[in-house]
């Protein structure tokens, strides 16, 4: 069944003004639940918007998100649970942190669910270890940490409440590239794991690739596509005509393909191209040898 | 929700009022203050209205935003409006325990609320048609001659620059941080006022930390390029009076001598 799904869902900015925009255009999708969604779009494409209104931040122009089937928005004053539910992790998260220690922190979420002081404190420690949190830097102000592992403390901060769905928005943006394969290594690990739901919104086709069973494309507030991985990255010239590109390894082996060599044009991982690209090198140079 | 708030943005458009300059348009808003508080009858401040309304339709700015600019002193307005009320003089008209309501009063009331009404057009056509820059640039210009006694204007100046630059900066990451800690479910629209002052602080403190931070990092970028106050700097673009502007000024200097004498024949009319 579906965990998230919306129906006619639409969100216009600045109604009556100058600055009138439809951000988010007639959405209609299905999120299954236990997936690992990947979203991607153009900057200004509606995915910010649209992610906003999945946890209930921002209420809808028109149309509905049901979750597990409820609407979400049948009760307004029961809203907070739905953000709960559907946990939700902004870009540049650091910035929330506010406690005296990172351990507190983390607490905030799990104590506005209502858990007493106990339970609260070893949800924050479970998140903490799920996000690879040295144990040493828990009793630290948030604000003595490294970029990498505020965003970290950050990130256990929405993992604490345990949600059904979580929602990350560009994690990795602004780490080095050994932080950024860590900390998609450690998500993917908690999908695993936890077996929620995951959506990640990222500019990263590479990482997009990596992780996400399905992915979902924005184009000017309409879900453009919202197919298996592979199936969407092989759609490169159209995704080309949205401003977004596909991962390295899949446009190489879509050459190689045009080329007439037998390989998956589907191909996302640098290991699933080189155990198709192995034989086919190897009956070259046995032609090689026989020529 | 905060994004409402208007007050103090600079709203680009072509028109007259956009090009007048900044010194002439800070001294014609206190012009217009001083107006505004002179007018002691509705005769007056209608004169006075209908010169503000032509200023406004003038600056091509959508009346909408004006409108939206009185939304966060509505409630000061019906506040002093409202202890006017009782503070009539003559015959009651309702009476209850020692409050009465006069038609003196009703009169007062009514006229404070058009009073304060008009101090924010006024102070919204200034800030609306006038870039920040603009604005700090005259500010210094105009007290240039307090330096003698050294004051040290030109830094009062600059910080009003930024001061005025970041309003919209942090009304935005306020707005992101609220947005942030609503996702793990703070309250922030229930309960009493202590809980409300307790929920502000996940917001304030984050907020007071970037606000120091891009204080440090504004000040590195400043340094970085040589600012160090506001000795022996120059300005690329100097103020200039226009043709525009004396014409404004002769306008306003009759519109002047016009209300003075209004107010001085008008008594002996009516009576």
């Amino acid at each position: 069944m579906a965990i998230i799904e919306t129906k006619d869902l639409s969100f216009v900015y600045g109604v009556g003004t100058p600055f009138e925009m439809k951000a988010v255009n007639n959405v209609n999708i299905k999120i299954e639940e236990g997936e690992f969604l990947g979203i991607i779009g153009h900057t200004g494409s509606g995915k910010s918007t649209l992610i906003q209104m999945l946890n209930g931040l921002i209420r809808p122009s028109s149309g509905q998100v049901l979750l597990s089937g409820e609407d979400i928005w049948k009760n307004p004053k029961e809203i907070r649970k739905v953000r709960f539910k559907v946990g939700m992790v902004f870009q540049y998260p650091e910035y929330q942190l506010f406690e005296e220690t990172v351990i507190k922190d983390v607490c905030f979420g799990p104590k506005n669910m209502g858990l007493s002081d106990a339970e609260a404190l070893e949800k924050a420690k479970e998140a903490l270890r799920f996000t690879g949190l040295k144990e040493s830097l828990w009793e630290k102000s948030p604000f003595e940490l490294s970029g990498g592992e505020k965003r970290r403390a950050a990130i256990a901060g929405v993992i604490a409440m345990d949600p059904d769905v979580l929602i990350l928005d560009e994690p990795a943006a602004g780490l080095d590239p050994m932080g950024r394969d860590d900390l998609l290594e450690q998500i993917l690990r908690y999908h695993k794991v936890r077996k929620n739901t995951i959506l990640l919104v990222s500019h990263s086709m590479e990482d997009i690739g990596k992780v996400a069973d399905r992915v979902l494309v924005m184009n000017k507030g309409n879900a453009t596509y919202l197919e298996n991985t592979k199936d969407v990255f092989a759609k490169g010239k159209e995704l080309r005509e949205m401003g977004l590109k596909i991962p390295q390894i899949t446009h190489i082996m879509q050459k190689l393909k045009l080329m007439g060599l037998d390989v998956d044009e589907g191909t996302l991982k640098v290991e699933d191209a080189l155990t198709q690209l192995i034989p086919i090198l190897k009956t070259y140079s046995k032609k090689g040898g026989t020529d | 929700m905060l994004s409402d708030i208007t007050l103090g943005q600079y709203f680009p458009a072509k028109s007259f009022i956009h090009r007048m300059d900044p010194r002439l348009k800070i001294c014609l808003t206190v012009y217009f203050i001083v107006l505004v508080f002179s007018s002691k009858n509705f005769l007056n401040i209608g004169l006075v209205y209908a010169v503000i309304l032509g200023a406004m339709a003038a600056s091509k700015v959508p009346a909408k935003i004006y409108i939206k600019s009185l939304k966060p002193i509505l409630f000061i307005v019906a506040f002093t409006s409202i202890l006017n009320l009782f503070y009539g003089t003559g015959e009651p008209l309702v009476q209850f325990w020692v409050l009465k309501i006069t038609l003196n009063g009703i009169l007062n009331a009514l006229l404070i609320a058009v009073r304060i009404i008009a101090l924010i057009f006024v102070s919204s056509v200034l800030t609306f048609t006038t870039s920040p820059t603009q604005l700090t640039d005259a500010l210094e210009r105009l007290l240039k001659p307090l330096a003698k006694i050294r004051v040290p204007v030109h830094e009062f100046a600059m910080m009003m620059t930024i001061a005025l630059r970041f309003v919209p900066t942090l009304l935005e990451e306020t707005d992101k941080i609220m947005s942030a800690q609503k996702a793990r479910g703070a309250d922030m629209e229930s309960g009493g006022i202590v809980q409300r002052i307790k929920a502000l602080i996940p917001v304030l403190i984050p907020l007071f930390v970037s606000a120091f931070r891009r204080a440090f990092d504004l000040a590195t970028a400043m340094e970085s390029r040589c600012y160090t106050g506001g000795y022996g700097r120059t300005k690329m673009k100097t103020l200039k009076i226009s043709k525009a502007d004396v014409i404004t000024m002769i306008f306003c200097a009759v519109f002047l001598a016009g209300f003075i004498a209004l107010n001085i024949v008008l008594p002996k009319v009516v009576r």
